[in-house]
Order: C-alpha cells, then sequence, then structure tokens
C-alpha cells in the first residue's frame, strides 16, 4: 500500500489523520461496555425472551415475573401440590375466616441491607392488588390490611373470601413480590426503578442491557426457610455465585450454543430443533413446569357473525384441537388435546360442557348449525399475526376449519404489536374490527374461575377482549371466591365452565408445554411455576 | 476547506429535522401501543390509559413533538418507554459492538477485495477473471445468515477455532475481541468484498483503457507499478464512494448477522424498539444513522481531494 503512504502531503495527511481518529474513536466507544466479570460459579441461561420491563407488578410479562422470582420473596408461596405455605411469613386464620394474620420469619433483609417490615409487606400487596385481577377481588372483600407491629400484617375481610392464602401465594403473573415500602409506593402505573427485593439473588445494575443481559449475584445474608424446596415453596438456597441471563434472538444460535458449551440452560427451544440437542450426552430435556400451556381463539361477540351464539358454537365445532396443536407444537410427544378450560391435570379440569368433538372437530355437525343459525354470509375477521411463531400456526389452521364449515373468512395478517392494538377496537368489522384472534396462557393464569381472563364476563366494562356479557358467571365467580372446600370449588367451576361452553365464550385448543434444556454440569434443577434457579449446583 | 465542511454540516440540520418530523409522525401513524407491551395481555382498558398517561402518550401529537424537539436540543433523546432507560445509555451500551464489527469487516473487506479486483481487472477477460467474478456473484446472492450458519458449523462447532456467539470489547483484550469478531466479520464481509471487489474491476478496467497508462507501459514502467500507482490511485474515488456509502450502510444493516451471532448491537436494538413500539429509542437510532450518513459522505467528500488532486474545495 505504499502507493497511497508515499504521495500523501501536507492537507491530506491532515485529512488522514480525521479518518484514522474517527476509527480510534470508534474503537474506543466500545471501551464503554462494562468489563467481564471474574471467576466464581456462574450460570449462563438463554430466557424465552429478553428482559426490558423490570417491574412484575406493573406487567404480566412472564420474563418480568421469572426475573421477579430471582430477586423478590413473597409472603406465602405455593408448592407443588399447588398448596400456600408459609415463605416470608407464618399465617394464622381466625376462626371465623374474616382475619388473616401473616408473621414474618426473622432474619429478613432487602438487598440494601434494611431489615423486612411489615409496612413494606403492607405497601407491597396494596400496589400489587391495584394491577391484578385477583388482587383486585382480594381488596373487594378486605376490610382493612395494616401492619399491627413491624412484623405483623393483619388482613381483616368484610366477608369470607376462600381463596385468600391462594391469591396471597399466587405463583404466576401477577405476582405479590415483596418490595420496601419506598419502592412500593410509586403508582401502579408507573414502573419501578430501582431493584431492591429480599430474594435469593441480587440485581446487578451496573451490567443490565435491556433486552441483551441481566445478571444476578447470590445475595449473602438471605436466609433460606429449612424445609426442602418444593415450586416456589421451601428453602430457595443459591448454591452459584452467579446467574447471566443472555438474551439470544435466534434459537438456532443459542441451540449452538448449549451443544458447544458456552451456555447452560436453554428455557424455551423451539420443538423442531429439540433433536439437534437430544443427539448430545451433554444435554439432556428439563420439563420446568408440570403445567400446561392453553392455546385458545377468542371471538368477538359485539357484531356479526359472532354476536349469535349459534354460530359461535357452529365455529367452536369446526375447530378440532389436534389439527391445530400438529401445526403448532407439531411434535404429539408435548402435545395433549384438552376440554378443560382450566387446563388438564390442574385441580379443577373438568371436561363439562365441552362439544364430544373438541380433538376431532366436527365439520358436519358445524355446517348444519350455520345452517339452522341463519348465517348470511358476514366475513369472519381473523387476526393473523406472522411474527410470533406460537401464534403464527392457529388462524391459518383455523381458516381452513372455519371455510370448511361454510364460513366466509378473512385472514389478516400484521405483526403481534398490530393485533395487541387491533383486538382493542370495539369498532364494527368495516371500521377496523374483527372476529376472531388467538393466543396462549400458562396453566396457572387459566386454571381457575378467579384468574381466567376468558372467564371475566364483565362485557364492555372490563372484560376481555371478545366482551361476553354474561352476569350470570359473573355471579358464579362470586360464588366460587366464598367457596370453603375444594369440593366446592370444583362444584361451582364445573358450573362456570358449562355455562362458558354454552356461550362459547372462548374455544380452549388443547395444551403443550417445551421443556427445557440444560448441561448435565448442572444438578439440582426443581419444578415450578416458573424456571427457577435456586437449588442448582454447578459442576465444573 | 472549513468554509466547505461547516456549509456541510449545516446542510445537514434541516436534512435531520426532516427526517426526525417524518420518523415522528410516521411512528404515530402506525399500529401499536407502547402501554399495551409493558401492561401485558390481562392489563384493563383503565390500566392501560393509566399507564399511557404516565409515559405521555395520552397528550396531542403536536405536544408530544415539541417535547421531543425541545428534549433533543438539550442533547437528550428521551428515555426507552419500555426499559426506562435514557436512550443515549442504550446506544452508548450498543454502538461500540456495532462499530467494531463495522471496522474490521470493511478493513477485511478491503484488505480481500481491492487486490481481488485487481487482480480480475490485470486478467480481463481470463479463467481468473471469471472465477473471481463467480465469487462475488456467490458473495452477493447467499444470503448472509447462511453464510453466518455455515462457518459457525464448521469453525465453531466442528473445529471449535471460535466461539458461536457473543462478543467481547477490545478493553478485554485483543485475542478475545478478534476470536469473537472473526466470524461475523467474514459472515459480513462476504456482501462487501463482492461489493467492492466489482467496483473496483470496473473502474480500474475504464482507467486501464486511458492514454497516459499506454504512454507509461510504454516508457517500461513496472506492470506492479502501472497497476497500483498510476491505475489504482485513478480509480479510487468510485471505489471510495462504495466503502463509505458501504460503511454506513454496514453501520445500520448488520440486523441478521447481530442476531446470528448474538451480538448485542444496534441492529438488534432498532428491532426490538420497532416491535415494541418503543418511540424515543426508534427516533434516536434513525436521528444516529441519518447523522452517520451524513458524517460518513463528508469524509468520503473530503477523501476525493486526497486521491483526486484535480478535486478542490
Amino acid at each position: 500500500m505504499n502507493w497511497f503512504k508515499t504521495e500523501v502531503s501536507g492537507p491530506r495527511r491532515k485529512a488522514l489523520k480525521t479518518l484514522t481518529m474517527a476509527s480510534v474513536l470508534a474503537l474506543g466507544l466500545s471501551s464503554l461496555a462494562p468489563a467481564a466479570h471474574a471467576a466464581g460459579t456462574t450460570i449462563r441461561a438463554v430466557m424465552h425472551s429478553g428482559l426490558r420491563v423490570l417491574d412484575p407488578i406493573i406487567t404480566t410479562a412472564h420474563i418480568t415475573r421469572n426475573h421477579g422470582y430471582m430477586i423478590y420473596d413473597t409472603l406465602l408461596s405455593m408448592d407443588a401440590n399447588y398448596k400456600p405455605q408459609p415463605q416470608m411469613a407464618e399465617y394464622k386464620v381466625s376462626d371465623d375466616g374474616l382475619t388473616y394474620t401473616l408473621t414474618l420469619r426473622d432474619g429478613l433483609l432487602w438487598h440494601d441491607g434494611t431489615p423486612v417490615t411489615a409496612e413494606d409487606c403492607v405497601a407491597s400487596l396494596k400496589r400489587w392488588a391495584q394491577r391484578d385481577t385477583g388482587g383486585q377481588m382480594l381488596m373487594d372483600y378486605a376490610e382493612s390490611l395494616t401492619a399491627a407491629d413491624a412484623k405483623t400484617i393483619v388482613l381483616k375481610l368484610k366477608k369470607p373470601f376462600g381463596p385468600t392464602l391462594e391469591m396471597l401465594a399466587k405463583p404466576s403473573s401477577v405476582v405479590p413480590f415483596m418490595m420496601p415500602k419506598r419502592i412500593a409506593e410509586t403508582p401502579a402505573s408507573e414502573s419501578i426503578t430501582d431493584q431492591i427485593g429480599s430474594g435469593p439473588f441480587k440485581f446487578v445494575k451496573a451490567e443490565f442491557q435491556p433486552g441483551v443481559k441481566v445478571v444476578y449475584e447470590k445475595f449473602d445474608k438471605y436466609v433460606p426457610r429449612k424445609e426442602p424446596p418444593s415450586w416456589t415453596a421451601g428453602g430457595k438456597v443459591a448454591y452459584v455465585d452467579r446467574v447471566e441471563w443472555v438474551n439470544m434472538p435466534d434459537a438456532q444460535t443459542a441451540l449452538n450454543a448449549i451443544n458447544n458449551g458456552e451456555i447452560d440452560y436453554m428455557e424455551a427451544p423451539p420443538v423442531d430443533l429439540l433433536p439437534l440437542a437430544e443427539a448430545n450426552p451433554d444435554i439432556k430435556k428439563f420439563r420446568w413446569t408440570p403445567l400446561n400451556t392453553q392455546t385458545m381463539g377468542q371471538m368477538n361477540v359485539l357484531y356479526p357473525p359472532f354476536d349469535n351464539v349459534k354460530i359461535r358454537r357452529a365455529a367452536m365445532l369446526a375447530l378440532g384441537q389436534n389439527d391445530v396443536l400438529a401445526a403448532l407444537i407439531g411434535n404429539p410427544e408435548y402435545f395433549a388435546a384438552c376440554p378443560s378450560m382450566y387446563g388438564c391435570g390442574v385441580p379443577l379440569s373438568t371436561d363439562a360442557g365441552a362439544p364430544k368433538t373438541f380433538a376431532t372437530g366436527d365439520i358436519k355437525a358445524a355446517q348444519a348449525l350455520l345452517k339452522e343459525a341463519g348465517y348470511d354470509g358476514t366475513p369472519v375477521v381473523i387476526l393473523q399475526p406472522t411474527d410470533v411463531i406460537t401464534v403464527a400456526p392457529q388462524p391459518v389452521v383455523a381458516a381452513q376449519a372455519l371455510r370448511n364449515a361454510g364460513f366466509k373468512v378473512t385472514l389478516q395478517p400484521m405483526d403481534w404489536q398490530t393485533l395487541v392494538t387491533r383486538r382493542a377496537s370495539q369498532a364494527p368489522l368495516a371500521e377496523g374490527g374483527w372476529s376472531l384472534f388467538f393466543t396462549n396462557w400458562i396453566g396457572a393464569e387459566v386454571w381457575t374461575p378467579l384468574v381466567n381472563p376468558m372467564l371475566n364476563t364483565r362485557g364492555k366494562k372490563g372484560g376481555f377482549f371478545g366482551w361476553l356479557d354474561d352476569p350470570e358467571i359473573i355471579k358464579m365467580r362470586e360464588e366460587f371466591a366464598a367457596a370453603k372446600t375444594l369440593d366446592e370449588q370444583k362444584a361451582v367451576a364445573t358450573k362456570i365452565q358449562q355455562r362458558a361452553y354454552d356461550d362459547a365464550a372462548y374455544v380452549p385448543l388443547g395444551s403443550y408445554y417445551i421443556p427445557a434444556l440444560y448441561r448435565t454440569s448442572l444438578s439440582g434443577l426443581i419444578q415450578g411455576p416458573a424456571p427457577l434457579f435456586w437449588n442448582i449446583k454447578k459442576a465444573n | 476547506m472549513l468554509a466547505y465542511v461547516l456549509r456541510r454540516v449545516l446542510a445537514a440540520i434541516p436534512v435531520m429535522g426532516v427526517v426526525a418530523l417524518f420518523v415522528f409522525l410516521l411512528l404515530r401513524l402506525t399500529p401499536g401501543d407502547p402501554a399495551a407491551i409493558i401492561a401485558g395481555d390481562t392489563a384493563t382498558p383503565a390500566q392501560l390509559e393509566a399507564i399511557r398517561t404516565s409515559l405521555g402518550l395520552d397528550k396531542p401529537i403536536p405536544v408530544q413533538f415539541l417535547t421531543w424537539i425541545s428534549q433533543l436540543a438539550h442533547g437528550d433523546l428521551g428515555t426507552s418507554l419500555i426499559s426506562k432507560t435514557p436512550v443515549t445509555t442504550l446506544i452508548g451500551q450498543r454502538l461500540g459492538p456495532t462499530l467494531n464489527l463495522a471496522l474490521v469487516t470493511m478493513v477485511l473487506s478491503i484488505l480481500i477485495a481491492v487486490p481481488m479486483g485487481v487482480l480480475a481487472a490485470w486478467k480481463h477477460g481470463t479463467l481468473i477473471d471469471n472465477l473471481v467474478m463467480a465469487l462475488c456473484v456467490l458473495g452477493f446472492s447467499v444470503p448472509v445468515f447462511v453464510i453466518g450458519y455455515v462457518l459457525i458449523q464448521v469453525f465453531a462447532i466442528n473445529l471449535r477455532w471460535f466461539p458461536v456467539q457473543g462478543f467481547s470489547t477490545i478493553a478485554n483484550g485483543i485475542g478475545p475481541f478478534a476470536q469473537r469478531a472473526t466470524l461475523p466479520a467474514f459472515t459480513l464481509a462476504s456482501i462487501y468484498v463482492a461489493l467492492i471487489a466489482r467496483m473496483t474491476r470496473a473502474s480500474l478496467l475504464d482507467v486501464l483503457g486511458e492514454d497516459y497508462i499506454r504512454t507509461a507501459r510504454a516508457k517500461g514502467v513496472a506492470e506492479r507499478i502501472v497497476l497500483f500507482r498510476h491505475a489504482l490511485r485513478n480509480s479510487a474515488v468510485p471505489i471510495l464512494t462504495v466503502i463509505g456509502t458501504g460503511f454506513a450502510l454496514l453501520i445500520s444493516g448488520v440486523v441478521v448477522t447481530e442476531s446470528v451471532f448474538n451480538i448485542p448491537g444496534l441492529g438488534r436494538l432498532i428491532v426490538d424498539a420497532v416491535l415494541a413500539r418503543d418511540y424515543p429509542v426508534i427516533q434516536g437510532l434513525i436521528l444516529l444513522t441519518s447523522g452517520i450518513y451524513v458524517f460518513i459522505n463528508l469524509m468520503v467528500d473530503l477523501s476525493y481531494s486526497l486521491l483526486d488532486p484535480r478535486i478542490r474545495y
């Protein structure tokens, strides 16, 4: 390259210098990124998505809930038998079922070193109750929620609310995590900016890159319970020094990285890529939750054709769960048809009200019912997200089934974000409205009539998108809330499901699960409602 | 020349103003609600409204625009609606990896492509020329992610010479940096080698037909000197233009490579921000990218005078 160098004269040399300086400056910027961390046992995990929102109360996003379990703790926790257990606090219930006294155990500290007080917990519960549907209901029943002294929280109810303990131990979004009072006093519409919990791991603020990387360090002063871990209950012992969640938007990259030993854990590998890991003896599959995910379709009852319940039922008959699940998951090892709106394998599971042909669909019956209902050819507008693989196949399969049954169908492709906005529209079809969309729920979000959003049939006044208005179901939910035993709860839940199927309130389309992958250097992984990182040991 | 630079910089301000206004309006016209992302699936309309209010999204669009412009005037790009992190912090975290990758790719591309182009032009019409051109067509036509995966399979998984993913800053040492930058840089270079080599060849072929080259050869000047000192220098202006605009494209266009190699750069930040409708981040990134385009074009224009003494400012 001396042809260039030898002929550079005065002003040109200056220009060259400028260019060189720019390059040096550019390279120098790289030093802004934090330096790599020193040794110690570190678990590197790829979660299902990058962490962006840090407030587990403001959002229902699962990645934020997972983050919550790393750094926060809860007053009560749910064990593997779906039973609430003491965690930060022991509890006592008065004989009339109206007073709940929670006593904080000794040695609880926030990550900034200050002790956990009952006042902190009261503020935390109040903020949680503003955001969570279950929490709102609990507060409707509450007369007062106060700190009696530094260690005692007292919840007084106006009338008995059966699932009070279950709500305080609510395992999935939104989880009643405890935070210091000054943070918990943030308005429920604003994200908290300070990440101070009392859980087994601490958030490392300096290394956080939203959507890219989040780092947790073991909280040395955490005092775990003595009982063995069971779901989110029992002792939360952190055996590793650090946990790093590295986001990899490309699943193939994550799979390559776990195969190569660059990461230790992958929460949600796509099912069709699993065989690539199964060939590696250093990698094992792990079902981190016994709860399945429910995929479902929601119809809009405000406008034709689905304002007619018979036409809704015809659509429900046309949709076969197996076809949808085969397109969505592919490998039957990981999916199953399930008639229960509460999910299968959970205490309230029931097939009440479900069409007998829920697994296969019944096109002939659908055709007959559609004719009987006098369907006039009003098109069914299906919102079709194209950018999220877990909700992209359902609309395509459903469109074909509905066409086979005699519906006129319009598929409208869009990205998930557009869908999320569009589904909130209560306008008629001609003005940007819609007839049908699909989404998924994890088990703990549908497993009781109180938490299942689709059974919140308050119509346009705060009901779930689709806006079914059925005061009868709302009344039965109250009945469920008052039920004292599991048998009583089951009886009411069954009635509610029967009614919801009669309404064709929504169409459950079966359940599936996706196993996590981990390298065999890890041991002690436990199941839970979310991926949990305590109790895990890592061999060097 | 200083007057010229000043004029160019001043001319860039209205351009960036128009870009800012256009991007702002376009984002507001696109469906999608950041509040819905934050709140999640089960939020009630009242909760969504409360979040929208706390984010300032309930204000009229002109008010939102004026707020943003006045923030910009104070050098503040705003705060991410989703993560609540200042946009400048987000960009600071991500600029390093992208710039590093772009620089390494560009240097690599020039080192490979210019000799390739010179060779092809020198051996014009021969098998070597055809071979080089075939390679260029291949570089253009095979998608970047395919090249990335092939390189990962061979050099990271089979041979284990490089890690499959990740990025290390130079601050952590040249070794780890080079180890992690090699595969992505070669992947990205596949396009730019093709682009620069073709441009070098075409440009050089034009010049090689000129009288002064014939004169030089007739005078007995060595072919190496003819090619590199006389011909290449005089054909450098279009090559430099391709390299300059290519660099700007690299900065904004490394999305796929950053995903395949899991590099936390600007490309991924853009995609993330668009998918989440994180307005301040998208606006900030587009302003930054426009600024980089303007800067690089200016640098390219200024460097013309280095290569062609007839160009004066």
